[in-house]
């Protein structure tokens, strides 16, 4: 994949793989092609069958007029052969057995032969892939050395023995020059980072263990004094999601930019202080990667599934910011904003991310920073602004957000008031009396209004002539948009909007009403943007309808297309279903060519290509 | 309750600390719990012990969970922020307060409730940490706010009162925090201030997480015939080890105790603390004696009180984490944030 990437051909990459240590069946999908659309599909061009155990599954899936690539030297069950597809065998293991002595090298270049036979079948410039491995192996020669002899074998012997480069190949462009393949979950670290957060609290939990190994990283690498070995952050790793959640309360109550990071299940055991920092106006930034739930679920698999959990996490009148990043460039910006805005607004933000845009490589521009960007503390008072007030008093008065200014411990005694989970009055004192609380908790909910003009604001794509619109948010962008130009293909345009932020902006609003059709494109069973939607604006709930894929595996333009079809009803005509038809064509005629390949790697990582 | 408000007027005998703050400068607000409630001779311990310390209240961050004695951090202590956060999650919260600022004073005050059953893991792994803090668990064996449940400290056979009787094995967070390797164990009562000050004092000057657990009976709902927890009982099981005596830094050591009763452990910050023996053989320093003495004790019924362990050579959080000297939130963020130039080089190696 960082091949073609490097060829600068737009390229995605999807691990599929199941919740274990060693030994289940892992898939590896890339997927590539001229218009640069990126969202998973299932229909595969190309499939390296590597495990015997799922042959029969790997050799059903390949379209018809397909390839299957597999290792000869033990014949196939004549059983799963197909007349449509075409069979690729190599001898692997018998070309390895000839060249290498050692038993797991035998093993090991094995698999690291395949990429040969695909660099030759794809026409992947072999320049780059040797600079690869230089880059790769730069301190080990020797493992370098067996690499490079291992593609070479499964290069030469497609070129011998097969028809190369295939009908569908790859050529350079330079689509990829600005940009870089990072995952989700490093650059939301590398945000955390860049916005100067000092202190992480977290539990490990999959799929979002990374972002706190990719902050330790990080601040190993540019927080550390070099004299001194002195660490200017500290990461706790808590004996639970409780106790992180509390570690980062207690830190951004002392002022520090403090963040979490999770999952599903740990948002469900961090609500009871989520409602905490929400009542007693404490900042604190939590990352949630999403994964299928409910309950354990599938730990390893995609789902939006965790909107309205976040959206009103707690018991009691909760409501809270809410930021959507679709890709790793936007989970980089939007960790840096989602301080701002918890310090600003004095309350908890979310990162939503999930699985597939936490834990995959994407192709994104090159991240970008503004050394003037100075960091929104939001209103602390400092100790000259505190000896100027006659009297200082916690929540009030409010600014045009809402807001009233904190002050953090140490600064002053007059600063000096009793942060409190109980009812409180404006002032900060204990109350119990209707009006008093009333009066808090109104301006909480104007607060919570105010922000929508602040948050990141939805993405509007219109095209002309479009009869619906169609609604979506994170990782769903590539297969909605894909699904959109495919189906305007066929006659039938609709606009397109991403929500970026909870809650949600008046464009939101706007364009909800100026459509009379609308679909919610989005990945949990129960429509949960669609209820968040219907709940939070002014939007008729009958014109709303929603088009859901929650199996766990990142959403395809085809479910897309299908939905929209489907519920647009007799009215609209198409051509098919599969969006891959018009792609096919299109990459004939131009010669560049949609090749998705799945493989599976049963293999260990030493001396492995990615 | 006590309703009656105190007279803000500063009498002019009132002795002055080396800030030149009087004792009343280190109180809260009026207590509004039972009248003759141990948790408010507790306050009064606190209030004494920072006095005493000379501390700018400000310096300090109080922090506490909920029941009857998170209450009490509004009772002491005006000129310093306080946290009444929830059930049993006060140890966590003080963690990440450490964490972002290692200059203030910290101190926690929970109760068995919050923290032996609904918290009990939170502190737990505080004192793995080793977090600076003080933490006093105001021990009363019962859930006074809820009405008179029996928590996890009540001992077995101890009677509710309604006259129902405790069913489970208590835990002893003493035993406990031994066993969990915290640097600093104490236990004392309520009604023992000359004990409980230079504990407390001791306890906010120990350079790790100090456990101070203080009998503390619960005079609505504990304290009766049949309660193990009653003031009663304490004064009559209780049996004081070790007595406290603590100098600070910048005073003259004295030596007026004899050689073989005096055990000396010099804190983190150079100042000492005396251990008076009342048993010879007693040493707060090895553990493994420690836990087998106070299994003996308990065994027999005695309440053992008195600054029971100390290791004044345990790495504290930040140490152990070689976090900066400077606490975290004063760190300017130039010094936090890599910039564009690092930024784009680091994106070659995502090429």
């Amino acid at each position: 994949m960082q091949a073609i990437f490097r060829m600068g051909i737009p390229v995605s990459g999807k691990n599929l793989f199941p919740s274990n240590i060693q030994g289940l069946p892992t898939w590896y999908e890339v997927r590539v092609n001229l218009r640069g659309h990126t969202a998973r599909t299932s229909e595969y061009d190309l499939m390296v069958a590597m495990n015997a155990e799922t042959y029969a599954r790997d050799v059903r899936e390949v379209r018809p007029g397909g390839y299957v690539l597999y290792d000869s030297t033990w014949p196939l069950d004549p059983a799963l052969m197909r007349d449509d597809v075409t069979f690729l065998g190599v001898p692997y293991a018998r070309l390895c057995n000839e060249s290498f002595t050692e038993a797991r090298e035998r093993t090991l270049m094995k698999n690291i032969a395949y990429v040969g036979t695909l660099a030759a079948l794809f026409d992947i410039d072999m320049d780059i892939v040797s600079g690869m491995l230089k880059e790769k192996f730069a301190r080990k020669p020797a493992l370098m050395e067996s690499n490079a002899k291992a593609i070479q074998l499964g290069h030469r012997y497609a070129l011998e023995h097969f028809e190369c480069p295939l009908p569908f190949r790859l050529e350079s462009m330079d689509a990829t020059k600005d940009s870089i393949l990072i995952d989700g979950n490093t650059a939301t670290a590398l945000g955390c980072v860049y916005a100067g957060a000092t202190v992480a609290a977290w539990y490990p939990i999959t799929p979002s263990t990374s972002v706190l190994d990719a902050f330790k990283g990080f601040c190993e690498a540019y927080r550390v004094d070099k004299a001194t070995g002195e660490k200017r952050y500290c990461i706790l790793q808590a004996e639970d999601e409780l106790g992180a959640i509390g570690m980062v309360i207690g830190a951004a109550w002392n002022g520090a930019r403090a963040f979490t990071s999770t999952s599903g299940p740990g948002i469900s055991l961090m609500s009871e202080l989520i409602g905490l920092a929400y009542y007693a106006e404490v900042p604190a930034v939590i990352i949630d990667v999403q994964r299928v739930g409910p309950s354990t679920g599938m730990p390893t698999r995609t789902q939006q599934g965790d909107i309205m959990m976040c959206a009103y996490a707690s018991h009691g009148d909760t409501k809270h910011v809410v930021l959507f990043p679709s890709n790793p460039r936007e989970c980089f910006e939007f960790a840096v904003k989602a301080f701002d805005l918890a310090e600003r607004l004095q309350t908890p933000v979310f990162l939503l991310s999930d699985l597939d845009i936490g834990m995959n490589d994407w192709v994104v521009p090159r991240l970008q920073w503004d050394d003037g960007y100075k960091p929104h503390r939001g209103r602390v008072l400092s100790k000259e602004e505190l000896l100027a007030l006659p009297k200082f008093h916690r929540y009030s008065p409010e600014d045009e957000l809402g807001v009233a200014a904190r002050t953090l411990p140490g600064v002053h005694e007059k600063g000096a008031f009793f942060t409190r989970g109980s009812g409180h009055n404006k002032l900060g004192g204990y109350t119990e009396i209707p009006d008093e609380y009333q009066e808090v908790m109104d301006r909480l909910l104007r607060k919570h209004r105010a922000a929508r003009t602040i948050v990141p604001e939805a993405v509007i794509e219109r095209r002309a002539g479009a009869t619906f619109g169609v609604v979506t948010l994170g990782g769903c962008d590539p297969a909605v948009r894909e699904a959109l130009d495919v189906l305007e293909e066929r006659g039938i345009r609709g606009n397109f909007l991403r929500v970026r932020a909870f809650p949600f902006g008046d464009e939101v609003e706007a364009f909800l009403a100026e459509h009379d059709t609308l679909f919610v494109v989005e990945q949990n069973r129960d429509a949960q943007l669609r209820s968040l939607l219907v709940m939070e604006t002014q939007v008729a709930k009958e014109k709303v309808r929603s088009v859901l894929a929650y199996g766990g595996f990142p959403l395809q333009a085809n479910q897309v297309i299908e939905g929209i079809v489907a519920r647009l009803g007799a009215g609209a005509s198409v051509n098919g279903t599969a969006p891959h038809t018009n792609g096919h064509a299109h990459a004939h005629t131009h010669g560049a060519h949609d090749a998705h390949d799945a493989r599976q790697e049963p293999h260990g990582d030493e001396g492995g290509m990615p | 309750m006590s309703y009656i408000k105190k007279p803000v007027v500063r009498h002019p005998s009132l002795k002055l600390n080396q800030l030149g703050l009087t004792v009343r400068d280190y109180e809260g607000a009026m207590s509004t719990l039972c009248a003759g409630c141990g948790h408010d001779s507790i306050t009064a311990g606190i209030v004494r012990a920072f006095f005493e310390l000379d501390t700018p209240p400000h310096m300090v961050a109080k922090l506490s969970g909920i029941g009857c004695s998170s209450k009490t951090p509004a009772y002491f202590l005006s000129g310093a922020h306080g946290f009444n956060s929830a059930h049993g999650r006060m140890a966590a919260i003080a963690t990440g307060a450490a964490a972002a600022n290692r200059k203030l004073s910290y101190i926690g005050v929970s109760g068995d409730g919050d923290s032996l059953s609904i918290g009990l893991g939170h502190m737990a792994h505080a004192i793995r940490r080793n977090v600076k803090m003080l933490y006093i668990i105001e021990n009363n064996g019962v859930y006074g706010l809820t009405k008179g449940q029996f928590s996890a400290s009540a001992d077995m056979g101890s009677k509710s009162k309604r006259g129902e009787a405790n069913a489970q094995a208590p835990i002893d967070p003493v035993m406990l925090a031994l066993s969990l390797g915290a640097t600093f164990v104490a236990r004392s009562f309520s009604g023992d201030k000359t004990q409980l000050v230079p504990i407390l004092k001791a306890a906010l000057l120990h350079d790790g997480f100090a456990l101070v657990d203080v009998i503390s009976p619960c005079v609505t709902f504990n304290d009766h015939e049949g309660s193990t927890k009653s003031y009663m009982h304490t004064r009559k099981n209780q049996v004081p080890i070790v007595e406290t005596d603590f100098i600070p830094p910048a005073a003259e050591i004295t030596a007026d105790y004899a050689e073989g009763t005096v055990a000396r452990v010099r804190a983190h910050d150079g100042s000492v603390i005396r251990l008076r023996k009342v048993g010879a053989d007693y040493d707060p320093s090895d553990r493994t004696r420690v836990v087998s003495f106070l299994r003996d004790s308990q065994a027999s019924g005695e309440i053992v009180t008195g600054l029971l362990f100390i290791d004044s050579g345990g790495t504290e959080m930040h140490r152990n984490a070689k976090t900066v000297t400077t606490p975290l939130v004063d760190l300017p963020f130039e010094e936090l944030c890599p910039g564009s130039a690092a930024l784009e080089k680091l994106q070659t190696s995502y090429r």
